[in-house]
């Protein structure tokens, strides 16, 4: 097992290399709030238990903080633009489910299970990107609020999940799995695949949102949607926009998540949703929209998963409590990174 | 649209007044404790969203199937909730709507559904409690549970005898929950005889996958020296299992799951996983059982003993084809 040391504030430079894509406006110590909580969340973790700091527990948190991030990047852009998704949990749920279902049926019928499993990846994200779509539609042609269509949804795709498993958990057939496997527990250069996704996803969205006039329309519809209107921005397609990309973020996720247990059940992407928000809120956006951080929403990410993960390495505090102290850890870099009125 | 809607409020009058002359037949025979010419049982379990709840509903269903066909004047309405408030209206719904006149319960929570069940008993409804016994047992007439202290007792001795006391073990919980602290109990209960075995530290993973698979990963970076891993139920045992792999241990002989889900016997029939060697029955097939005790007496007249325990029994290689049932979804 011990085959690092020194690896403790990895994911801080990960999440510094991010946020060099962003302009350097007037300093605020407040935008490093969700960084002084997380340095500070290492070092409490490394002084309970020095296994804490082994590249090993670092790259198993990275790599289980992968999916909850990916979704967090997508549901960034759908946060400063003014909306909200809930469904994204049940919807990686249901994607997971028809993905494990359309590659154990083409197993039979295709020869090569890699091809098997490139087709049921990029049936994943095609399905995300769909049902982000049908959400961005509802939202904007439909005129519906977000969080009714998305609470809609949340209930229809979990439902169907549960429909489509009879109650229990669809399996991946063995041989697929072998084949898929490497996807979550591969590894390239040391680090594993699903961390390098998260990485490559994190920096496309913040040049995304950054650095293209996509990105600034978002910001702008957040601030202020009927000034954006004005200035002849096409604030449906960009809400659209905004909910396909979510979409396909938790295609890529699921796409991420299947390979590890090579299952779907309905207890699948349980409070996604709640996590990627909170991660969002945590990394210092601001939930009425007009303005975010992906590096933040990074940093958000990786410290919910730092929290329980410590949790787990020691026994000090009664297991009953754990919530708690999750919950007070939220809170407090909330505060940290609070704005000014 | 509109002729749709037509149609079902005839069908919804039709079924009324049938509804209407079976219960007026049925009164006229008489009173409750006579053999009744028609039985009328509901059935309240939770909906299925995760493994167990899933063999719950399956056997339910399963168990009207069967009745019904095998006693023409059974008729048995089952219905799924997903909380106790709903579970709660339901139940109002069955009572009055449906006219029930048995009822089997499978209650979300003790306490929430005791002041419901209590209601239907005193319109005569006659009350079997699954699982989850009431906060008062004078609302129920029977109950019939599965054996939560032997979940927990069984697998400690298991361990406790094959490892001679002395083994190093980690262990999973469920939900916070009487049901959980009870094995949890007669778990650590059994193992406080064994000086030399450690209860290394046992951490909640909530009966799902993701979450054990988490909580290993975390144990077993915590922990170099873990001998045996309770995962105190299949679906866990599962995540377990995978985190075990990707760290590539070799020191951990063993997982022991719960519950004898329908994969997990057939890997111990099979011999086909090294870590799994043996699992404690706790099917969710008691609910089946008690719709067909309740149903059988119903029909005849007579009551169910106050209280049936299933017994909760070890499953190995020797004896895992008795609980092997590969038509159910668990």
């Amino acid at each position: 097992m011990p085959s690092g040391q020194t690896s403790a504030p990895t994911p801080v430079t990960e999440a510094g290399t991010v946020s060099t894509g962003k302009p350097a406006r007037r300093f605020d110590p407040h935008r490093f709030g969700p960084v002084v909580g997380l340095v500070l969340l290492l070092i409490v973790g490394t002084a309970l238990n020095p296994d804490f700091a082994t590249w090993d527990n670092m790259m198993n948190v990275l790599t289980r903080t992968a999916f909850i991030g990916i979704i967090s990047i997508g549901m960034c852009f759908v946060i400063i633009s003014g909306g909200i998704d809930l469904s994204v949990g049940s919807m990686a749920a249901l994607i997971a489910g028809g993905m494990i279902l359309l590659m154990n049926a083409l197993a039979g019928s295709v020869g090569s299970p890699v091809v098997v499993v490139a087709l049921g990846m990029l049936f994943a994200l095609l399905l995300g990107g769909g049902f982000g779509l049908a959400h961005g539609y509802l939202v904007t042609r439909g005129r519906i609020e977000p969080f009714i269509v998305t609470l809609g949804t949340l209930g229809i795709f979990r439902a169907v999940l549960t429909w489509l498993a009879d109650g229990g958990a669809i399996t991946l057939d063995n041989g697929l799995s072998d084949a898929y496997g490497p996807v979550y527990y591969g590894s390239l250069l040391g680090i594993p695949v699903p961390v390098w996704v998260f990485l490559v996803v994190s920096v496309a969205g913040a040049v995304l949102l950054n650095r293209t006039a996509f990105g600034r329309y978002v910001q702008a519809i957040g601030s202020n949607e009927q000034v954006a209107r004005f200035a002849a921005v096409d604030v449906d397609r960009v809400k659209l926009l905004t909910y396909g990309l979510l979409g396909v973020c938790v295609g890529i996720a699921t796409v991420l998540y299947v390979p590890r247990l090579g299952s779907a059940s309905p207890t699948t992407g349980l409070l996604w949703e709640l996590e990627a928000i909170a991660a969002v809120i945590v990394g210092g956006t601001s939930f009425k929209g007009g303005e975010g951080r992906i590096a933040g929403t990074v940093i958000g990410a990786v410290l919910l998963s730092v929290i329980s993960n410590i949790l787990n390495l020691t026994s000090i505090i009664s297991v009953y409590l754990n919530a708690a102290v999750q919950g007070c850890v939220i809170i407090a870099v909330a505060f940290l990174q609070r704005r000014r009125p | 649209m509109s002729e749709v809607a037509r149609y079902s409020r005839r069908l919804v009058l039709g079924a009324g007044v049938a509804m209407a002359a079976t219960v007026a037949l049925g009164a006229g025979l008489g009173g409750v404790a006579f053999a009744a010419d028609t039985v009328k049982l509901g059935v309240s379990i939770p909906a299925a969203t995760h493994g167990f709840t899933g063999g719950i509903v399956w056997w339910a269903n399963q168990a009207k199937a069967e009745l019904e066909k095998a006693h023409p004047n059974l008729k048995i309405t089952v219905k799924t909730a997903s909380g106790a408030p709903e579970q709660a209206n339901q139940l109002q719904d069955l009572v009055t709507v449906t006219k029930i006149d048995s009822l089997v319960i499978f209650p979300f929570e003790s306490a929430a559904l005791t002041q419901p069940v209590l209601q239907a008993k005193k319109k005569n409804v006659y009350v079997t409690v699954v699982d989850r016994g009431l906060t008062d047992p004078s609302a129920q007439d029977a109950y019939i549970a599965g054996d939560n202290t032997a979940f927990g007792r069984i697998p400690a001795e298991y361990i406790a005898k094959n490892y001679n006391g002395k083994a190093n073990i980690v262990a999973l919980r469920g939900i916070p929950t009487t049901l959980d602290n009870e094995r949890w109990e007669a778990f650590t209960g059994v193992l406080k005889q064994y000086p030399d075995i450690k209860i290394l530290d046992g951490k909640y993973a909530n009966w799902n996958r993701d979450d054990a698979f988490k909580v290993t990963q975390d144990f077993l970076t915590r922990f170099k020296d873990i001998d045996v891993v309770w995962a105190a139920d299949d679906d866990m045992a599962f995540g377990v299992l995978k985190a075990i792999e990707q760290a590539k241990r070799t020191d951990i002989k063993e997982v022991f799951g719960g519950a004898g889900s329908k994969t997990m016997v057939k890997t111990i029939l099979d011999g086909s996983n090294p870590l799994i060697h043996a699992d404690v029955s706790y099917s969710p097939k008691f609910i089946y059982d008690a719709i067909k005790m309740t149903a059988e007496a119903r029909l005849k007249g007579d009551k169910l003993p106050a209280t049936y325990i299933i017994p909760s029994a070890l499953i190995t290689k020797e004896n895992a084809k008795e609980f092997y049932f590969p038509d159910s979804p668990y």
